[in-house]
């Protein structure tokens, strides 16, 4: 184990905490805000090892999160037979929990198995098959209507094999109170509070996770693929094994996020997985910075942040400047698009290499500043 | 026998639209290497601007075509001069990110100035049938591949006959060259472009009454058109009119003859065309394999 590596165990031991301490300190609205920041990292670090690392363009992600967020809904609306494996059998006790690895596991096969015919395509090919994959696959979901509710969708909400907190009506004031979501023995406030801390246990898992795969031989062949297929080739790396697994293990970071996402919205249609969704994922990874692995945070809180606060901010500014067109709908529905379209511009103008880049830049500049400081008044 | 000739006119009627769409594609593609994610937005959104001048302006429908043309040539011009050039040394990854960028921008500007809502768009051709026999041809379809091919010969004749053709071609097949004879290679691109930006406006107007507008009127269209130029050969143009016109048709016939598919699930099938053209014969039908030196 080198230096480096525990300094970093370190900063990200204190990440943790830190990530664990955060509800004490803000509102439960936006503690359910930040858990959806945790399911979007998930997400994004799938996406950023393949098409960061491995180099192998995917614009269809959101089509592996809708594979993992159906296992999730179907598998716990659907309530016999009872959900065993080897042996066990499952109550309706955190049935929502356990359905997450499994909503992984069969997202990450459809993943690996995709891998096979994606190898035989590159770049702007492969941009092509999974943008067109991201599209037909809200079709088969509301063809298959018997097994996935068709357009219509599954509704979670009253499903008893979903957490719920519990909530209580004042007799007298008639104030609704939530009494908590009961987990190994700890209690948790709220609905939210738990939906945070099960999307970011499992983001900080799965950070280590992407971590430990990256920092070794295997993290090297899958960079070697990226920069020269042929060099890697030449040097020994198997070209469709590196691939397909990229896709694998991508896909099931995809599926787990998915089944998060069914959890937290309590409901899943095929809009929940819009082709807009694969973009957005897109754009995270490269607001983050492409090939990077925390400063997907950022890309992660961008994509979510975005969507909500820049609908409201924009709905204040428009409709000043812009009556010259006509008449303008109030709820202006296309403002975040416009913003994370401009800003993903913009971004690969001035700095194609993300948030990571922008920070490597400022550390560089803040290094040498006080190198010129040490130089001119030596201690 | 009747509803199998039905099936194949009005094939053609869709299919013409998709050739546009594709045409598009392959003129962008030839010219900068780029598969452009935001063509079918584009297309959507000059649709909008001529439905504002027909509705919103009293305009009569052929004076705001031709306009709606102009302005998506500008468009397309524009685009390629601020967001495409800027990027040409750089990786595949970054200029796909371009065009995805391209894709919100304009799907959340059309939503944002025209709101949301399903409009209806006006036709140049009336909304009737000529009797063949048994086969009921409508005038709608008809008309539609009428104009689409008119342009097409329009613009092969301008590719073929005129010295600013010849140039486009030429700063297509090797821009080092052409660059050497005088031949102003970025303003060329940034024709191709335009040309393709305008295309792409006919396939979104004569699309619109049919699939009314809306923001994401042009997405599924879209996914037509880059089956129909992976089908025809992603740089040939004749592929590109050919694959269009084969995957209307075959789209048609499929859906109407093979019960499990219906119409639910054209996408998913086309799909499977984009992967098996892609993965037994990359160039297309019309396309020539290209080797690569290693």
């Amino acid at each position: 184990v080198r230096r480096g590596e525990l300094i970093r165990a370190g900063l990200f031991a204190l990440a943790a905490a830190a990530v664990f301490l955060l509800p004490r300190f803000i509102s439960d609205f936006r503690a359910q805000q930040f858990a959806y920041v945790g399911i979007y990292l998930i997400a994004l670090l799938g996406l950023n090892l393949l098409t960061g690392i491995t180099g192998q363009i995917s614009l269809g992600h959101g089509a592996f999160m809708l594979i993992g967020g159906y296992t999730t809904a179907i598998l716990i609306s659907n309530q016999d037979p009872p959900l065993e494996l080897f042996g066990h059998q499952f109550t309706n006790d955190m049935r929502d929990i356990w359905t997450i690895p499994l909503a992984g596991l069969i997202a990450g096969v459809a993943g690996f198995l995709f891998g096979f015919p994606a190898l035989r395509l590159t770049g702007l090919y492969l941009a092509l098959a999974t943008f067109a994959i991201a599209v037909a696959a809200p079709a088969v979901v509301r063809k298959y209507a018997d097994f996935t509710g068709g357009g219509g969708g599954i509704n979670l909400f009253d499903v008893s094999g979903r957490t719920k907190a519990e909530v209580v009506t004042d007799p007298v004031t008639f104030e609704s109170r939530e009494l908590g979501v009961d987990i190994f023995g700890i209690t948790i406030p709220s609905f939210n509070e738990w939906l945070y801390y099960l999307c970011w246990t499992l983001a900080l898992v799965l950070f280590g996770v992407a971590w430990l795969l990256l920092r070794g031989r295997f993290g090297r062949s899958l960079r070697a693929v990226r920069d020269s297929e042929l060099a890697a080739a030449s040097s020994g790396v198997d070209l469709a094994r590196y691939k397909t697994l990229a896709f694998g293990i991508s896909a099931f970071y995809a599926g787990v996020a998915g089944s998060l996402l069914a959890i937290a919205t309590t409901f899943v249609n095929p809009d929940t997985f819009p082709i807009t969704l694969s973009i957005f994922l897109l754009v995270g990874v490269v607001v983050g910075g492409l090939g990077s692995l925390w400063p997907l945070v950022f890309g992660a809180i961008f994509i979510h942040f975005m969507q909500i606060e820049w609908a409201q901010r924009t709905e204040a500014i428009v409709p000043d400047f812009l009556p010259i067109i006509g008449d303008i709908d109030t709820d202006l529905p296309g403002a975040p698009a416009v913003a994370f379209g401009v800003v993903l511009i913009l971004i690969m103008l001035a700095s194609p290499g993300g948030a990571a880049a922008l920070l490597r830049r400022l550390g560089s500049l803040a290094t040498r500043g006080y190198q010129r400081v040490r130089r001119a008044w030596p201690a | 026998m009747s509803e199998f000739f039905q099936q194949v006119v009005s094939g053609l009627g869709s299919g013409a639209i998709y050739a546009a769409l594709a045409l598009a594609l392959v003129l962008i593609h030839r010219a900068t290497g780029v598969i452009n994610f935001a063509q079918g937005e584009m297309a959507m959104f000059t649709t909008y601007i001529a439905w504002a001048l027909i509705t919103n302006h009293g305009w009569d429908y052929w004076p705001a075509f031709v306009a709606t043309l102009l302005i998506a040539f500008a468009l397309g011009v524009g685009i390629h001069t601020v967001v495409i050039r800027p990027v040409e040394q750089a990786s595949v990854l970054t200029v796909v990110i371009m065009t995805i960028g391209l894709v919100l921008t304009f799907n959340g500007l059309a939503g944002l100035i025209w709101s949301a809502e399903v409009r209806a768009f006006p036709s140049p051709f009336p909304n009737e049938t000529w009797q063949l026999g048994d086969v009921a041809i409508s005038q709608q379809d008809v008309g539609t591949f009428g104009v689409v091919l008119a342009l097409v010969a329009l613009l092969w004749a301008f590719f073929q006959f005129t010295k600013t053709g010849l140039a486009l071609r030429a700063s297509a097949v090797n821009p080092d060259a052409s660059r050497l004879v005088g031949v102003r290679v970025g303003w060329m691109l940034a024709i191709g472009w335009g040309l393709a930006a305008a295309l792409g406006a006919v396939s979104g107007m004569l699309a619109a009454p049919t699939l009314f507008l809306d923001p994401n009127m042009m997405q599924a269209t879209l996914i037509y058109a880059f089956a129909a130029a992976v089908l025809g050969g992603i740089d040939s143009p004749f592929g590109a009119v050919v694959g269009g016109l084969l995957l209307g048709v075959g789209l048609n016939l499929i859906g109407a003859y093979i019960d499990f598919v219906g119409a639910d699930l054209r996408l998913p099938v086309t799909l499977l065309i984009i992967l098996v053209v892609l993965l037994v014969r990359p160039a297309g039908l019309f396309g020539v394999a290209v080797t690569r030196r290693v």
